[in-house]
């Protein structure tokens, strides 16, 4: 396992190259370089169709160093489960060396796995490939022009949940996939963010070490859609996990631990919503509910997430209030 | 690139039989703004790699950072907005004024005038 | 080899265990469940060395197909009509990604309203998505043609994917006399797989498959894949006679019963042909010169070929178990009529939809049809291009 130093780790060769088209300041392909960068063994990727996917394999160009395969837009856990079965079945047959190792990865994003795609990450979930699929979560259709999903945040303005004079903006709230995922009994599951590489990458490698189905999450700002700068998807990410918008944590073979508590550095969420513009309506004074809306729904799934934690770690309880000095 | 194949010399399927080959194309003329690497600032903490998603910071074989991949580098600027050292070793200035000989003087200057601001807010 | 009695669906597992695919899918639906639930048992007495992926839905059968077949091993799976209907998108990426995915259709009607018997509507409804198709009479062709089908589709000129067709109940089950090949035969026949030139498995050299292809690029692929199926014609053609030197039974483009000397005559695929193969016996024991023509590969539709062997006829029917619903005619009928469009003198062509979500056709039926046939020869012209039979009025 490579030890996670960067003076290390950077000198991998990258296996997705500069020269890929996603939009300048993207998070997506963050999100990959280091979830690929903490992996030893040889990689094969399966792609959801997406912008990560749409982005980097324009003909006759591919950013990718490595074994990789785009079939639809929904199916990125199946095809993956495809190749891992006929991985199986021909080191079974003794066709490819029994000593071969190679490690099975999905890429999707929030449409392609929360949405259109959960149908077949709940059967290879299920079944048990030994796998893991990454889902990039941006919080929207980004590829097709930022339509929102079931995991846009509540109240977000998209190209299909639009601030208007009635409605303002998206009127659900998110789905919680990790936890959709949990409920599977995969053996690891883990939501994680760029800005903490260490974490991400740490839970990558543990991923990695164990067999069967695995899924992270991941945080990955698009300044497209949420309306932001070029130069703050780290920023952002990491001001999403200290407004506890996006709880770091893990889940391995039934113990849930919170891997980071903002403790001090902890924020209320109208400071993670004002820099985006598909916010910028929850600031207006008859939107206030909103605002308040919006931290109380991240405050439910803070304290969810801690409970899973306190639940695991009798002795090393959190408080959930803990930091919240509002 | 030369002219473009036709169907008979493409390979069947769709299939890119050169990995990583979008290392060829150009996405540095992207660029509105340009990252400008001040070395003697440089602290050699590698997280402008890390968070680059564009694979435009360049290491050599023992893990030293060097100057950027203006080929590949789009100009989105979160190395020098996560650059953690004291006097930034990453400045972004405009495509234009980044290209001249004097750049480097110049990003030296503001680095030192940034570190003075933050130094100035703080007290 | 040896005689054996089995239905339609238990004969195509069996030729699926004597071929031994490295991976399968499977996922339930009538009538084509039976293929992979006999299989599973193969699977579970280890009599094969297939990883079985129990999908969610034929459309991730289809998608654990593709990355199976990318992956780079042999890969089979069966399906019917709406499961069929679901896998769409999928048969498309199959086809252009040039893997060569052999799958049973066992031939039933698409909903609504929904139904669990014979027709075409499915397999039809998928003749433009890049598959090769071939076409069984009865349990003996589908299991000849399963088999067959890997050799097709890995063919070096092809890779290409390969849908083998049979009518739903009809042939699926009942069971029927025939013969299977020894499974060492099956085994030397079909060979070592080599159907994907560049497998991702191939750690050393990385490639990608399923890149977006813009205006650039996209018509070449698909040129590509036009002039495959050019190929494939002649690679059947040769399979089908090698098949025949092990087997005994030869297998062309189509099959022509009486057709030398015929005046009328029916183009019909599957087990309708057998029912008018008796109708045709009836015609000429009275002396009328019928004959039957029953093509066995519809995509590549061997539309020269076809042509040449209708050309002798005055007036022809052609059933069709499927509706193209706002066409000129049904789906073979299309074809058929549009292959005769260069004969000096073509013969009269009349359509007739049957046998829709499983309605029997009977020999009454084609009786009526022969007759109207015979009208023809005098007056040559039709009163109705295209019409329903089977059906109350």
């Amino acid at each position: 396992m490579s030890v996670l130093k960067l003076k290390e780790l950077s000198k991998k060769p990258d296996l997705l190259t500069g020269g890929h088209r996603m939009c300048a300041g993207c998070g997506a392909p963050i999100v990959v370089r280091q979830v690929l960068a903490a992996i030893d063994e040889p990689v094969i990727i399966a792609n959801a169709t997406g912008c990560l996917e749409v982005a980097t394999t324009i003909y006759p160009y591919s950013a990718w160093k490595l074994p990789w395969i785009h079939s639809a837009f929904e199916n990125a856990a199946a095809t993956i489960s495809g190749v891992e079965a006929m991985y199986q079945s021909l080191k079974r047959q003794g066709k490819i060396p029994a000593d071969t190792k190679i490690k099975f990865l999905a890429f999707g994003g929030d449409g392609g796995t929360y949405d259109i795609g959960l149908q077949a990450l709940s059967g290879a979930l299920e079944r048990g490939h030994d796998f893991m699929y990454v889902c990039y979560d941006n919080g929207a259709y980004m590829n097709t022009g930022i339509q929102r999903s079931s995991a846009t945040p509540f109240g977000a303005d998209t190209t299909t949940s639009p601030a208007g004079k009635v409605l303002q903006g998206k009127t659900q709230k998110r789905k919680d996939l990790t936890k959709i995922a949990l409920a599977h009994g995969a053996p690891y599951v883990a939501q994680a963010s760029p800005h903490n590489w260490k974490d991400l990458m740490a839970k990558v490698q543990k991923a990695m070490s164990i067999e069967g189905p695995k899924f992270m999450n991941i945080i990955a700002p698009c300044n497209r859609g949420w309306r932001t700068q070029t130069n703050d998807a780290i920023a952002l990410s990491r001001l999403g996990v200290n407004t506890c918008f996006w709880p770091l944590y893990e889940v391995a073979d039934g113990v849930a631990t919170v891997t980071y508590n903002p403790k001090k550095n902890r924020r209320p969420i109208s400071e993670w919503l004002k820099p985006q513009g598909r916010f910028k309506h929850l600031f207006k004074p008859e939107n206030d509910w909103m605002l308040k809306k919006f931290q109380d729904l991240v405050d439910e799934n803070w304290r969810s997430v801690v409970g899973m934690h306190n639940a695991s770690h009798p002795g090393e309880q959190i408080d959930p209030e803990e930091g919240k000095t509002w | 690139m030369s002219k473009p194949k036709g169907w008979k010399d493409l390979p069947e399927g769709g299939l890119i039989k050169e990995a990583g080959n979008a290392e060829k194309y150009n996405t540095g003329a992207w660029r509105s703004d340009r990252p400008i690497w001040i070395k003697e600032n440089c602290i050699q903490c590698m997280f402008c790699w890390v968070f680059c998603p564009d694979a435009a910071i360049t290491v050599d074989k023992n893990g030293e950072r060097g100057e950027f991949d203006y080929l590949h580098c789009k100009g989105c600027g979160i190395c020098a907005l996560e650059c953690p050292s004291k006097v930034k070793s990453i400045v972004m200035m405009s495509e234009a004024e980044g290209a001249k000989p004097d750049a480097l003087e110049k990003a030296k200057a503001a680095a030192l005038k940034m570190a003075e601001e933050k130094k100035a807010v703080k007290a | 080899m040896k005689k054996v009695a089995m239905t339609g669906n238990v004969a195509v597992a069996n030729a699926m265990r004597q071929i031994n695919p490295d991976v399968c899918a499977a996922y339930p639906i009538t009538p084509s469940t039976e293929i992979m639930q006999q299989f599973s048992t193969f699977v579970a007495n280890g009599q094969v060395d297939t990883e079985l992926v129990t999908v969610e839905s034929e459309h991730s059968a289809m998608s654990a197909c593709i990355g199976a077949a990318a992956a780079g091993g042999r890969v089979m799976n069966a399906t019917s009509a709406n499961g069929l209907a679901l896998m769409w998108e999928m048969l498309y990426i199959a086809a252009g990604n040039r893997l060569p995915i052999v799958l049973s259709c066992v031939n039933r009607a698409l909903s609504a309203p929904i139904n669990i018997h014979c027709d075409h509507s499915d397999s039809m409804g998928a003749r433009d998505s890049g598959w090769i198709q071939l076409y069984a009479e009865n349990a003996q062709e589908a299991y000849d043609n399963t088999i067959q089908a890997v050799r097709i589709g890995e063919h070096p000129d092809l890779h290409l994917p390969v849908m083998s067709c049979m009518d739903g109940f009809i042939i699926s089950h009942s069971i029927e006399n025939l013969e299977l090949l020894d499974d060492r035969q099956v085994g030397d026949f079909v060979g070592p797989y080599k159907g994907t030139a560049y497998p991702l498995l191939d750690l050393a050299n990385p490639v990608t498959y399923g890149a977006l292809h813009l205006q650039d690029y996209y018509i070449e692929s698909r040129k590509q894949l036009h002039e495959a199926h050019k190929r494939a014609k002649n690679i059947v053609i040769e399979v089908g006679r090698e098949y025949g030197k092990l087997s005994g039974r030869s297998y062309g483009l189509f099959e022509t019963y009486k057709m030398d000397d015929a005046e009328i005559g029916i183009v019909a695929l599957n087990s309708a042909a057998g029912t008018a193969k008796v109708v045709v016996d009836e015609f000429r024991a009275k002396g009328v010169k019928a004959g039957l023509l029953k093509p066995r590969l519809f995509r590549p539709f061997p539309y020269l070929e076809i042509a040449d062997a209708l050309k002798g006829l005055k007036a022809l029917c052609v059933l069709d178990r499927a509706d193209s619903f706002g066409a000129a005619g049904g789906p073979l009928f299309i074809e058929v009529r549009s292959a005769l469009y260069d004969l000096p003198k073509r013969p009269v062509a009349i359509n007739k939809i049957f046998g829709l979500g499983g309605r029997d056709l009977g020999l009454d039926d084609l009786r009526k049809v022969f007759e109207e046939l015979v009208t023809l020869l005098d007056k040559g012209q039709a009163k109705s291009l295209y019409e329903y039979i089977t059906v109350r009025e």
